[in-house]
C-alpha cells in the first residue's frame, strides 16, 4: 500500500450525504472504488434498506454482512484493493449489538418478532441512528489480528443533507431521551468516533439553487453542532460548455454571432448550415444560460470554504464503466 | 418499442369541476414542487380556486408564489391572470391562487391539542418522546401532509386542492407513513408497555416463548430504567388519543380512493426516479388509487434534431483537425482545437471553429441523452401502456417565478 497526498489523509470514515436527486449513492460507491486504490481496503455502508449499492453494483441485493462487490482501480506499482459492501438495517444492528454486549442473541429476535424495532425506531429515531452509526464506528475501529485494522476506509451513503446533521449528532438526540443507561453510554462511544478527526462529512450537489442551499444549511449546521467535520463538496454531473472566451452571456442572451457559426459548419462539411446553425444555436443558448445559472451556484458554494471536487455527466446513466470513471476524477482531483 | 402512451391531458383535468384534489408524487429531486406550483397557477388562470400545499420549496420559488416563511396558512398569491379563462367557465368567477408550506410540528401539535383535555395534552406536549416523534420521525411529514390534506378539503374554501408530497427517498413512504405512525400508535406493543395483562399480552408473550420480564428485562438493558418509565407515560399520556389517530388516518386514506381525487406520478427521466413510479403506479392499482399519469419532467429536448450523435461528433474531429484531439474530453479538445490554429489563434477563424466545435460536441451530447431519455420513456410505457403520459422540457434555469411556472404549465398543453 503506497501513501499517497491527498486532501483527506488520514480520515477513515467518509459519510457520505446529499439532497435525493443528487446522485450521493454514485458517488459514494465512485468514492469507495477511488480509495480501494493502491491495495487499500474499503468498506461501503448503506444505512436506508434502498439496496442502491446492489444496483450500482449490478449484484444481487445484498445482505446485512459485509460482502466483497468490486475492486478498485490498480496502479502502476500496486493492485487495486478489495471494496466491501454491507447494507446495515437497524434490526440486525440491534440483534448484533445484543449478542456482542449481552449474549442475547435470542432476546434479539424475540424482540424483533414483536416489532420492538418498529416501536423504538419509531418513537425515538435516535436509536436507530446511534445503532446505524454505530455500525459503523465498529467497523472503523475494528482490528484484524493480521493486518491490523480491518479496513483502511469506510464510507457511508448516509441518510440526506436534510437529515444529517440529526443523523450523526445521535449522542445529544439520545441524551435528551436517555440521561443514563446503558444506550447512553454506546451513543458516547458512537460520538468519539464521529467527532474524532478520522471523520468527515462529504457533501454531494448539483449547482441547482436548491441542492446548494441544503449543502450550505448542512455545513452551516454540522459548524454549529461542533466537532463534526465538514469534508469536500462533490458537485456532481457537471457538463462544461467550451465555448471561446467572452461568448458566454452572448451565447445565453441569444446573441451568438449566426453567421460564424454557419461558417464553421460548412468548413466541418455540414451542409444546410445556415438552419443547422440557428438549431444548434438554440441549444447552444439554453445551455449558456444554465451554465450562467451554475456559475452562479457554484460562487455560493465557494463562500463554504470547503475543498470543491467536480464530477463529469455521464451521458446514459451511470454503469461501471462511468463509476470507474468518476473514482478517477476524483482520485485526480485528490479526494481520495 | 410499443408505441406511444396516451397524452396526459391536464387541462381537462383541471378543468373538469369534480376533481378536487391532485396529489403529485414521485421520488425526491425530480421536480415535484415545482410541477405542484405550475398545475396550481393553470388551474387558477384557468378559473379554479385553488390552493397549493407544499412542503419543502425551494427558497426564490416560495418567495415567488409569496410564502416567506413556514406557517401552515394558505397566502394568496399575487401576479395571476384569470382574464382568459376557457369558454364554458365564463359564467363562474374569475379563479384564485393560494399557496402554503406545511409546518409538521405544530400540525401534529394542533391534533393533540384537538384530540385531549389541555392538561394531557401540555402532558404531551412537553415529554421528551413526543418531541423526538413529532419533530423527526420519518414518517411525521408524511403523516402532517396528509391531515393537511385532509383539515383543507374538510374546510371546503377551495375547490381544487393540489399537494406536493413530502421530499422522502421513496415514492411510497406518504402512502404508507401514515399508516404506519396509525397503527404505531394504535399498536399492540404500546398497549402491552402500558397494561400487559388487558389485552392479554401475557399469552401472546408466552406464544413467542418468551416471558414479559424477559422483555422488560432487555428493553431495560437497552434503554435504561429512565428511558422505560418515559416510555410509558408517554404512552398512557396518548392513549387516549389512539381511537382519533386512527379515525384520522382511516379518513385520509379514503380521502385519497374518494372520486375527485387524482394523482400524478412526477419522475425525471432516470432509471432510479422511474423505476420509484412504476412500483408507485402499480401500488396505485392495488389500492384502487385513481392515477391521472405519469409527468415525465426535465426532459431533454433537441432542436437540431436531424443531426446525430454521431456525425456530429465526426464534425468534431474533421475541425479539430489532428484525430485524437477528441478523445481527451470537450474542453481539452476545444483548446487543442484553438492551439492547433496556427496564426489565427484569436481570429475570426479560430473563433468560428472553437465556438462551432463548442455547438457540436454539445449537441452530440444531448443527442445520446436525449436517446437514453427515450429508452427509458418507451421502456416506462412498455410496462404501464395505459398510463398517459407528459413530458416537461428541461428549463435552463431554475423556476423562480410565475412566468417559469407558467411555461411549465404551458408544455403540458403544449405535449
Amino acid at each position: 500500500m503506497a501513501t499517497r497526498d491527498t486532501d483527506w489523509d488520514g480520515v477513515r470514515l467518509h459519510v457520505v450525504t446529499g439532497k435525493g436527486g443528487t446522485g450521493k449513492t454514485t458517488v459514494a460507491g465512485a468514492l469507495a472504488l477511488a480509495l480501494a486504490a493502491d491495495g487499500r481496503r474499503v468498506l461501503l455502508m448503506e444505512v436506508e434498506g434502498r439496496q442502491g449499492i446492489a444496483q450500482l453494483f449490478d449484484v444481487p441485493p445484498l445482505p446485512y454482512e459485509e460482502r466483497r462487490i468490486a475492486v478498485g482501480p490498480g496502479t502502476g506499482s500496486h493492485p487495486g484493493g478489495d471494496v466491501f459492501a454491507l447494507v446495515a438495517d437497524p434490526e440486525s444492528a440491534l440483534i448484533e449489538y445484543l449478542q456482542m454486549f449481552y449474549s442475547l442473541r435470542h432476546a434479539g429476535s424475540a424482540l424483533a418478532k414483536l416489532g420492538v424495532m418498529d416501536f423504538a425506531t419509531t418513537i425515538a429515531p435516535g436509536l436507530r441512528d446511534v445503532l446505524l452509526t454505530g455500525k459503523a464506528a465498529e467497523a472503523v475501529r475494528r482490528k484484524d489480528g493480521n493486518r491490523g485494522r480491518s479496513y483502511d476506509a469506510v464510507v457511508m451513503d448516509a441518510p440526506p443533507t436534510g437529515r444529517i446533521g440529526r443523523f450523526l449528532n445521535v449522542s445529544a438526540e439520545v441524551s435528551d431521551l436517555a440521561r443514563v443507561g446503558p444506550i447512553r453510554g454506546h451513543a458516547d462511544t458512537v460520538q468519539q468516533v464521529i467527532r474524532s478527526p478520522e471523520t468527515v462529512v462529504h457533501f454531494v450537489t448539483v449547482l441547482e439553487e436548491m441542492p446548494v442551499q441544503e449543502t450550505l444549511d448542512g455545513i452551516a449546521e454540522l459548524r454549529e453542532l461542533g466537532g463534526i467535520r465538514p469534508g469536500g463538496i462533490i458537485v456532481n454531473m457537471t457538463r462544461p460548455l467550451a465555448l471561446p472566451p467572452g461568448q458566454l452571456k452572448k451565447a445565453a442572451a441569444g446573441k451568438l454571432d449566426l453567421a460564424q457559426l454557419a461558417t464553421g459548419l460548412k468548413s466541418a462539411g455540414l451542409d444546410d448550415s445556415h438552419s443547422l446553425a440557428t438549431a444548434l444555436a438554440a441549444e447552444l443558448a439554453e445551455q449558456a444560460r444554465t451554465t450562467l445559472g451554475q456559475e452562479e451556484q457554484q460562487q455560493r458554494l465557494d463562500t463554504a470554504g470547503q475543498p470543491c471536487y467536480r464530477l463529469p455527466w455521464i451521458t446514459g446513466g451511470i454503469d461501471l464503466a462511468g463509476l470507474y470513471r468518476l473514482a478517477t476524477a476524483l482520485r485526480e482531483q485528490k479526494a481520495a | 418499442m410499443t408505441g406511444k402512451p396516451p397524452p396526459l391531458d391536464l387541462d381537462r383535468l383541471i378543468d373538469d369541476r369534480r376533481t378536487r384534489i391532485i396529489v403529485c408524487c414521485g421520488s425526491g429531486g425530480v421536480g415535484k414542487t415545482t410541477i405542484a406550483a405550475a398545475i396550481g397557477l393553470r388551474a387558477a388562470e384557468r378559473g379554479r380556486h385553488v390552493v397549493v400545499l407544499t412542503v419543502d420549496p425551494a427558497r426564490r420559488l416560495a418567495q415567488s408564489m409569496g410564502l416567506t416563511s413556514l406557517d401552515n396558512t394558505p397566502r394568496p398569491v399575487r401576479g395571476i391572470k384569470t382574464e382568459d379563462h376557457p369558454a364554458g367557465n365564463e359564467a363562474e368567477s374569475a379563479g384564485s391562487l393560494h399557496a402554503m408550506m406545511l409546518d409538521m410540528k405544530r400540525t401534529f401539535d394542533e391534533i393533540v391539542e384537538a384530540h385531549a383535555d389541555p392538561d394531557r395534552a401540555a402532558q404531551i406536549l412537553a415529554n421528551p418522546f413526543y418531541l423526538s416523534l413529532s419533530s423527526s420521525f420519518a414518517g411525521t411529514q408524511e403523516y402532517m401532509a396528509m391531515e393537511k390534506l385532509g383539515q383543507l378539503r374538510r374546510a371546503d374554501e377551495w375547490d381544487l386542492i393540489v399537494v406536493d408530497t413530502p421530499p422522502s427517498r421513496s415514492a411510497l413512504d406518504f402512502l404508507d407513513a401514515p399508516q404506519r405512525l396509525a397503527r404505531f400508535l394504535d399498536g399492540r406493543l404500546l398497549r402491552l408497555l402500558i397494561a400487559p395483562a388487558k389485552v392479554g399480552g401475557r399469552a401472546y408473550l408466552r406464544a413467542l416463548n418468551v416471558g414479559f420480564g424477559m422483555v422488560t428485562g432487555v428493553l431495560t438493558k437497552i434503554l435504561g430504567t429512565q428511558v422505560l418509565r418515559d416510555v410509558q407515560t408517554f404512552v398512557s399520556a396518548l392513549d387516549t388519543m389512539f381511537g382519533g389517530f386512527r379515525e384520522r388516518a382511516d379518513y385520509t386514506y379514503q380521502l385519497l380512493r374518494a372520486p375527485g381525487t387524482a394523482f400524478l406520478v412526477v419522475a425525471a427521466p432516470e432509471d432510479d426516479a422511474l423505476r420509484e413510479a412504476s412500483y408507485f403506479v402499480e401500488r396505485l392499482d392495488t389500492e384502487r388509487m385513481p392515477l391521472a399519469g405519469l409527468v415525465l419532467n426535465r426532459v431533454q429536448r433537441v432542436p437540431a434534431v436531424h443531426l446525430s450523435a454521431a456525425r456530429s461528433l465526426a464534425a468534431v474531429e474533421a475541425l479539430a483537425g489532428a484525430a485524437g484531439n477528441t478523445a481527451s474530453g470537450h474542453g481539452a479538445a476545444a483548446d487543442e482545437g484553438a492551439a492547433h490554429d496556427g496564426s489565427g489563434e484569436h481570429g475570426e477563424h479560430g473563433t468560428a471553429r472553437q465556438l462551432t466545435i463548442a455547438a457540436l460536441q454539445l449537441h452530440a451530447d444531448r443527442m445520446t441523452q436525449a436517446a437514453s431519455e427515450r429508452r427509458m420513456a418507451s421502456g416506462f410505457a412498455a410496462a404501464h401502456p395505459l398510463v398517459p403520459m407528459a413530458q416537461i422540457p428541461a428549463q435552463p434555469e431554475d423556476v423562480h417565478d410565475l412566468e417559469g411556472l407558467r411555461r411549465i404549465g404551458e408544455s403540458f398543453a403544449a405535449d
